[in-house]
């Protein structure tokens, strides 16, 4: 039978599985819109901004591990969405962005709304299509779907002409795939995993460094086991957070810029690095010719372009997470470390890194570390990029796998809000928190209407500084506290909630905290905080852009060396 | 680091965009490309892409798995080495009079190029070789004068039996 173009896309979408899109309609991109009618089990949620639908898409694939879809119109609709699909490169997430683009005749005219999205978003794709006749539409979906998810997964874009979605043809849906380009490795190779077996055998201080490969991966149990018998410390990078207990008996926190000084001195003292679906990313090594000075490093990710990119690898295993530590778990002999175990305690002890002061008024720290308490830690936590994203991961334990969703590679403020309401919509029953900052928060505050008209119940607490915190932080350390163009006047965030029909409390005394975060747990629907918080705290430990992990700030001005 | 002339042939599929992919790919990267030439190979449908780069060995082993990350193309090899057979193609407008023509095709001569146009004032060369050859007719024409230079970049081959860059044909048979 024939089929239009919308048509034939709206079967695919549900072939794949789709259950709901994010998106924002225009001109080109109607004829879909109106197809969507015929076709009631794939539920679009209409956005504020291209962006939020792109973050919300990001959002609900990082929770589910399933694609997210965001849609948009020619020109301004693709562009909009371009800082998400970035974000979604960055950090490896399934995104399939569909975007509608002017009719075949008008490309290459400067059009109406005409826009290369194609060319924008080349590098910042794993994949993209401009799709040149309706024909191929089924199987350029197929393809799309397929690259999102497998291998090391992330964004591919669709940019679909009107007048191929409004032309007729014969539907057939592909059965197979065929990419010859394209053959992810899943298998470790066995004489590699041989090697590594060996090197984390004969090590005395052993070191794991998870990162979200393992959460992509599923790989929690695997981790754990390895871990487990050979009594290896774990520490995860900031994206590898809730990949492994954070109350386990072997989680030594996180590495990197404001990681615990201890995961970070560790890191200089071990004889090997066993580094798990992570990308040494310079905000996680420092300085890189003093990063691990002291070990070998077995590398384990499925990407090969990664391996040997930033650091030199002694023994590379290309492949999946999962299967690769099934196999190397079989080789790997129960020992118990003691000695280094005790070291890492005591290095814990000499440095304490997240312990939380007395204070009169409010610090973040204190109100993330209440959120834990009073949810127990059962919650997804969503949040924007600054201190408060930092004192988010270093104050909330995350043992619930996959629990922090946090935009690392690109640290995209905005990301917040729509991501936590991708997630909830992805998992309503679940508590989904949206820690952020008064700055990150105005950079989508709009999608508080997309929350109030579809009543989707992220709570919300906003870390009130009345700064662009990070950077004044940046100023006040390596710029003789010069705050140029970080001050905020941020408007009254209740009464903004309030305009859409959110509820929501400004908390300014520290006893009202913990009754405030309860109030939100008990109401039902969306709620916002609006925590007035000390304006000029700092996060620590830090270590400071270009210095090696051991030269780790921990108080202000105060220098540690290891040994 | 020790850097050195290196050549990779990629087979990819001859979709639209495949050569802006792989130089978006270089410029972003910041690899420095020397040349990149793409035509047809022997399978329908695959084209055949030579790219000479300059840098250490492990800057060249990340072109070659970035650019095999790229999901139009099939394969990638670093051809480099003795049993590589690398031919570049140049035409050269070169001033010439009387007085200075019947040396200039003695050059022509012993390079085994060819004199493809002749004019009151010039001569047009057509040459083949490696980028050594090529370097060297240039640097022995540039006193006479050159008027103009057009170079294609280089193509390789692995000589013999050996089939570095090949591919399998079976995996590629359903590429349209
Ligand atoms: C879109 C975007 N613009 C600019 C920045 C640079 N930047 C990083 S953190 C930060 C301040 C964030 O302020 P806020 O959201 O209030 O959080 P705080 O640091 O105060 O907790 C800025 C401007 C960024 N990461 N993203």
């Amino acid at each position: 039978m024939k089929k239009t173009g919308s048509q034939i896309l709206c079967e695919c979408l549900i072939n794949e599985g789709v259950d709901v899109m994010f998106g924002i309609l225009g001109g080109v991109i109607i004829p879909f819109y109106d197809t969507l009618p015929q076709y009631p089990q794939l539920k679009h949620i209409l956005v504020a901004h291209e962006q939020g639908g792109a973050h919300a898409a990001e959002g609900y694939a990082r929770a589910t591990g399933k694609v997210g879809v965001c849609i948009a119109t020619s020109g301004p609709g693709a562009t909009n969405l371009v800082t998400g699909i970035a974000d979604a490169y960055m950090d490896s997430v399934p995104l399939v962005a569909i975007t509608g683009q002017v009719t075949r005749p008008l490309i290459g005219k400067d059009a109406f709304q005409e826009i290369d999205i194609t060319g924008i978003t080349l590098p910042i794709t794993k994949h993209n299509y401009l799709v040149t006749d309706t024909a191929s539409l089924a199987k350029i979906v197929k393809e799309a779907f397929f690259l999102a998810r497998t291998g090391r997964p992330g964004p591919v874009l669709i940019d679909i002409p009107k007048d191929v979605l409004t032309s007729l043809t014969e539907f057939v849906y592909p059965d197979r795939i065929s990419l010859p380009g394209y053959k992810p490795t899943v298998q470790g190779h066995p004489s590699q995993i041989n090697k590594a077996a060996r090197l984390i055998n004969e090590s005395n201080k052993p070191l794991i460094i998870a990162g979200r490969g393992a959460i992509i991966s599923q790989a929690y149990d695997e981790l754990k086991q390895l871990a487990e018998v050979a009594q290896i410390p774990v520490i995860t990078t900031l994206l590898g957070i809730s990949s492994f207990p954070e109350s386990h008996i072997l989680s030594y926190g996180w590495l990197g810029m404001h990681g615990m000084a201890y995961a970070n001195l560790a890191v200089e003292e071990c004889d090997l690095v066993i580094a798990i679906g992570m990308r040494f990313d310079d905000r996680v090594t420092g300085k890189i010719s003093g990063f691990a000075p002291n070990a070998k490093i077995i590398h384990i990710d499925i990407d090969p372009a990664e391996i040997g990119k930033n650091v030199r690898v002694d023994v590379p295993i290309v492949g999946d997470i999962k299967p690769v530590l099934q196999s190397l778990n079989k080789d790997i002999d129960r020992v118990d470390h003691i000695e280094w175990i005790s070291r890492m305690d005591t290095l814990r002890k000499e440095h304490p890194s997240i312990n939380i002061r007395d204070t009169e008024s409010i610090i973040p720290q204190y109100v993330i570390r209440q959120i834990y308490e009073i949810t127990k830690g059962d919650s997804i936590v969503v949040t924007g990029v600054g201190q408060h994203q930092m004192w988010t991961a270093q104050h909330f334990w995350f043992d619930k796998p996959n629990s922090l969703i946090t935009s690392g590679g690109l640290g995209t403020m905005g990301y917040g809000l729509p991501a936590a309401m991708g997630a909830k919509v992805a998992f309503p029953e679940e508590t989904v928190w949206c820690i952020d900052g008064d700055g990150s928060f105005q950079m989508n505050i709009q999608e508080l209407g997309t929350i109030a008209r579809e009543n989707i119940a992220v709570k919300i607490a906003i870390m009130n500084n009345g700064f662009l915190g990070m950077v004044r932080q940046w100023q006040e350390l390596f710029y003789e506290k010069r705050y140029v163009a970080t001050p905020l006047r941020c408007p009254d965030f209740v009464k903004v909630a309030d305009a859409y029909n959110i509820p929501g409390i400004t908390v300014k005394n520290k006893i009202d905290v913990i009754p405030s975060i309860k109030k939100a747990m008990e109401t039902e629907g969306p709620f916002l905080l609006n925590f007035i918080v000390e304006p000029e705290e700092n996060v620590y430990p830090m270590v400071p852009a270009g210095a090696a992990l051991s030269e780790v700030l921990e108080e202000p001005l105060k220098k540690v060396r290891c040994k | 680091m020790l850097t050195s002339k290196h050549t990779l042939v990629a087979m990819v599929t001859d979709k639209p965009g495949v050569l802006n992919r792989a130089a978006s790919l270089f410029r972003r990267r910041g690899f420095n490309i020397d040349s990149i030439t793409v035509g047809h190979s022997e399978l329908p449908h695959v084209s055949r892409m030579t790219i000479v780069v300059v840098g250490s060995s492990a800057m060249v082993e990340q072109v070659r798995k970035q650019l095999e990350k790229l999901v139009d193309v099939i394969k990638v090899a670093d051809v480099t080495g003795e049993g590589t057979i690398i031919r570049e193609l140049a035409l050269i407008k070169v001033k010439a009079v009387s007085t200075t023509r019947s040396e200039i095709m003695q050059i022509v001569d012993i390079f085994r190029a060819k004199i493809v146009d002749v004019a009151a004032d010039s001569l047009t060369i057509e040459a083949t070789g490696d980028e050594d050859k090529l370097s060297s007719l240039y640097n022995m024409l540039r006193g006479f004068g050159i008027k103009e230079l057009a170079r294609t970049g280089c193509v390789a081959m692995v000589r013999g039996g050996a089939k570095s860059a090949a591919i399998d044909k079976e995996s590629l048979k359903d590429i349209q």
